[in-house]
């Protein structure tokens, strides 16, 4: 009897997933967000994926959607991981799903080359393959508003502004998967070219909250600078052991992964000093996060804590949104459709421009720097700035700094190249 | 009533020793076979590309587990590593010979890991059980270790990921991202249909008949002129031969590009636990156990969805983390020896139904 119901129940379930078929409402503009609230990493994925939903949802409340349509973001748990990406990947692109942001740089290069089959544009802002930043052989791939290699030179240039970089021994601490691997290739290259010696430490990711070796190391190697590509608990964990064998935090930077509250929160006053890199404005004191407070977070209709709005990673989740939202509206003006496809997102991507105007326009005033889209450069100008830890909260410490793309320039294209050259299949477009 | 095999005479040794001796069983499989074969017409890419194509995969990879651990009797947890082994000589092949078919690569790399797979198989023949599974972890953890820190074995690429280049079979793309899933999922298919058949016959012949004599006691094997070093290497080259062959379709026909993370040490033990669940020392069982392990947290987390109502994303995963695991307690203490006894009781039921007598 028992084996009877589990059978009919069986089927009965079997004739719901033939019968139903993904309606996808065509007076919407779907943006799937792949986001991470399970796993080692929900720390960083929880803020970033609030603050992308509640953007896009108070563009809806606010002035009704984008030209008139709204917004449909829809998650999709992918808890960092790459199989489960691609499931999210293809569970969501049937319902015309416009871009993808994985917030992952594993996801992302498994979305690199589904990318213009699917002829939907993938912008992994400020991670994934660095290379992606040449418009020309990755028409489909966005990293704006900068790659890791981009902004690697720009924590440089700050190291060299101060106390200069000549002769100096600069330690490279990293999560070591395909993101904390990513810029070791321009260190190698900048390295003597620069004049500084670097030594590497990865740690690998099931040992990210046990970092005991990697620091007595650091201990032995002496270097005078510490930069650290991190994400999730290794951060935290880091930052209270270079604490512990007193190395100066002030020397000690992360990128912009491993600068978040999410990180420091938990060390607290014993991280002060330490430093890191951003590229999206920290607080709530815009107009724009004061209307997802009001029309979002004040209502109920997002899942943040009320107090962490405003935080790192919300607002870098925010400001991905607000290139969505700027791409969606430039490519709706281009091809004067109201529901665009991934091919118009792509257009939009490469056309938008968000400079100090359009950003105040938005309540977001000097939220970041200028980033303007175009069909050569998928990194946007993207420029960066330091901020340090007071023990409670982030500060910024410097102006923004531009990358040194008249190095970088050329090896992103020899990457590029790198990439393309086992592919003879691969399509690349010409930029007029 | 329909299941019985009354009449069905054989009239010789060949009919008498055949795979499937019923002719009602010989029925099904074709139907099932066949149904294999339509599925791409009707079903969605989501269907193929993420349930079906996965699916086979893992039953593939299953099936090598289980010929070391449910008929040889050797416990390993080193099978994603393996897996890994079998991936990445698929890639350096691919890579080094471009112009050989990949088909002939995915085979060929299944031999790297079957080499492998002897080397860490050798300790078996000191050690048994528990000592042995730790063993294997050890693989496992060097494996993986190899994966990160030799870069030659990804092409010394900035990602350390192995990307899979575009390949064809008849001048249709069936690696790279441009292959239609439905053409991924028929060569994955024959693949898995002919690899299959071969393990089943090996199992049958004198090869099997020794594993499982080492499995159900070795002192006695050996006494009856079984030597365990035949027995056991070979049980775990043909054991990480299929494993590695998994492991080469995992990446090329299913993922296109994967990191050292989709062979750690969570993979070992989900086909381990495919393994069991589906029943140890059955091949039906490893199909079964992979769709249940594989396939049910991706039904549980689309269901929300497809009943209509919403539930956040996070909220749905662990909810399906929780049903599975319930599901998993509730199989087990139903049946310990996993869906390929339930399968057995419940083609013996039929043979008597609807008048059972007992």
């Amino acid at each position: 009897m028992r084996l009877k119901t589990l059978i009919l129940g069986v089927a009965a379930t079997a004739m719901t997933v033939a019968s139903t078929v993904n309606l996808a409402q065509s007076e919407e503009l779907y943006v799937p967000s792949l986001s991470y609230r399970t796993g080692p990493f929900a720390g960083g994925g929880i803020p970033f994926a609030n603050g992308f939903a509640d953007y896009l949802n108070m563009l809806n409340e606010r002035d009704g959607g984008i030209g008139g349509v709204k917004v449909k973001v829809e998650e999709c748990e992918t808890g960092y991981n790459a199989q489960k990406g691609v499931e999210c990947y293809e569970a969501t692109k049937a319902k015309g799903a416009l871009v993808y942001n994985p917030l992952s740089t594993g996801i992302t290069l498994q979305l690199i080359p589904k990318a213009p089959v699917d002829q939907i544009p993938v912008l992994s802002m400020g991670y994934g393959l660095s290379a992606a930043a040449i418009g020309e052989t990755f028409p489909w791939t966005f990293t704006y508003p900068t790659s890791y290699w981009s902004q690697m030179s720009s924590i440089l240039k700050y190291i060299d502004a101060n106390g200069g970089l000549k002769g100096k021994k600069i330690g490279f601490i990293y999560l070591e998967s395909g993101y904390g691997k990513e810029p070791i290739p321009l260190l190698e290259q900048l390295g003597p070219k620069l004049g500084f010696d670097f030594v590497t430490f990865p740690v690998a990711g099931k040992d990210m909250q046990n970092q005991g070796s990697q620091w007595l190391n650091v201990r032995k190697e002496r270097p005078d600078w510490m930069i650290m590509w991190g994400w999730g608990a290794m951060n935290a964990t880091a930052v209270k052991e270079a604490a512990k064998i007193r190395f100066p935090l002030d020397r000690f930077i992360g990128n912009w992964w491993a600068g978040a509250h999410a990180d420091l929160d938990p060390v607290g006053a014993a991280g002060k000093g330490y430093l890191a890199a951003n590229f999206s404005g920290i607080g709530t004191d815009f107009p724009a996060l004061q209307d997802v407070k009001k029309l979002i977070v004040d209502a109920g209709k997002s899942q943040v804590d009320p107090d962490k709005i405003g935080d790192v990673l919300y607002n870098r989740g925010l400001f991905n949104a607000v290139i969505v939202a700027e791409a969606i509206a430039t490519a709706q003006k281009k091809t004067g459709k109201k529901v665009i496809t991934g091919a118009d997102m792509r257009v939009g991507l490469e056309n938008f421009v968000l400079d100090q105007a359009r950003l105040t326009a938005l309540g977001l005033p000097n939220f970041t720097g200028d980033v303007k889209g175009s069909c050569k450069d998928h990194e946007g100008a993207g420029a960066v700035f330091i901020q340090q830890w007071d023990g409670k909260d982030w500060k910024q410490k410097s102006e923004l700094i531009a990358p040194m793309t008249d190095i970088v320039g050329p090896l992103l294209q020899a990457a590029a190249d790198k990439y393309t050259s086992d592919k003879p299949e691969w399509k690349g477009q010409t930029c007029g | 009533m329909f299941y019985r095999e009354a009449g069905q005479f054989k009239t010789n040794y060949k009919a008498d020793s055949a795979i499937f001796p019923i002719f009602q069983d010989r029925m099904g499989l074709t139907l099932i076979v066949a149904v294999a074969f339509i599925i791409p017409l009707f079903g969605s890419d989501f269907l193929i590309n993420s349930f079906m194509i996965p699916f086979l995969i893992f039953s593939l990879a299953a099936i090598g587990l289980n010929i070391l651990t449910g008929y040889c009797g050797q416990l390993s947890l080193g099978t994603g590593a393996f897996m890994g082994v079998g991936a990445y000589s698929c890639y350096k092949l691919a890579t080094i010979f471009p112009d050989v078919n990949i088909l002939i690569h995915i085979l060929l790399s299944g031999f790297f890991a079957a080499g492998v797979g002897c080397v860490f198989g050798l300790p078996s023949l000191r050690i048994k059980g528990l000592y042995l599974a730790i063993t294997t972890l050890a693989a496992q953890f060097f494996l993986e270790w190899a994966f990160i820190r030799i870069p030659w074995l990804y092409n010394y690429n900035d990602s350390g990921a192995i990307e899979v280049p575009q390949r064809t079979l008849f001048s249709v793309p069936i690696t790279g991202a441009s292959a239609t899933p439905m053409a991924r999922y028929y060569v994955i298919l024959a693949l898995v249909i002919g690899l299959t058949w071969i393990a089943s016959n090996i199992i049958r012949g004198r090869i099997g008949r020794s594993w499982m004599m080492i499995r159900d006691m070795d002192i006695a094997a050996e006494l009856m002129g079984i030597k365990p070093l035949n027995a056991k290497l070979s049980a775990f080259a043909m054991s990480s031969y299929f494993c590695g062959v998994a492991g080469a379709l995992m990446v090329f026909m299913w993922l296109g590009a994967a990191e050292v993370e989709s062979f750690d040490i969570n993979q070992s033990f989900d086909i381990l636990f495919m393994v069991i669940i589906g029943g140890m020392g059955s091949l039906i069982g490893c199909f079964l156990g992979a769709a249940f392990i594989f396939g049910l947290p991706i039904f549980v987390r689309a269901m929300p969805d497809m009943m209509g109502f919403a539930m956040n994303s996070a909220t749905a995963d662990h909810v399906s983390r929780m049903v599975i695991g319930g599901l998993i307690i509730f199989f087990l203490i139903v049946e310990p020896h996993g869906f390929a006894r339930l399968w057995q009781i419940t083609k013996e039921k039929l043979r008597t139904w609807p008048f059972p007598y007992a």
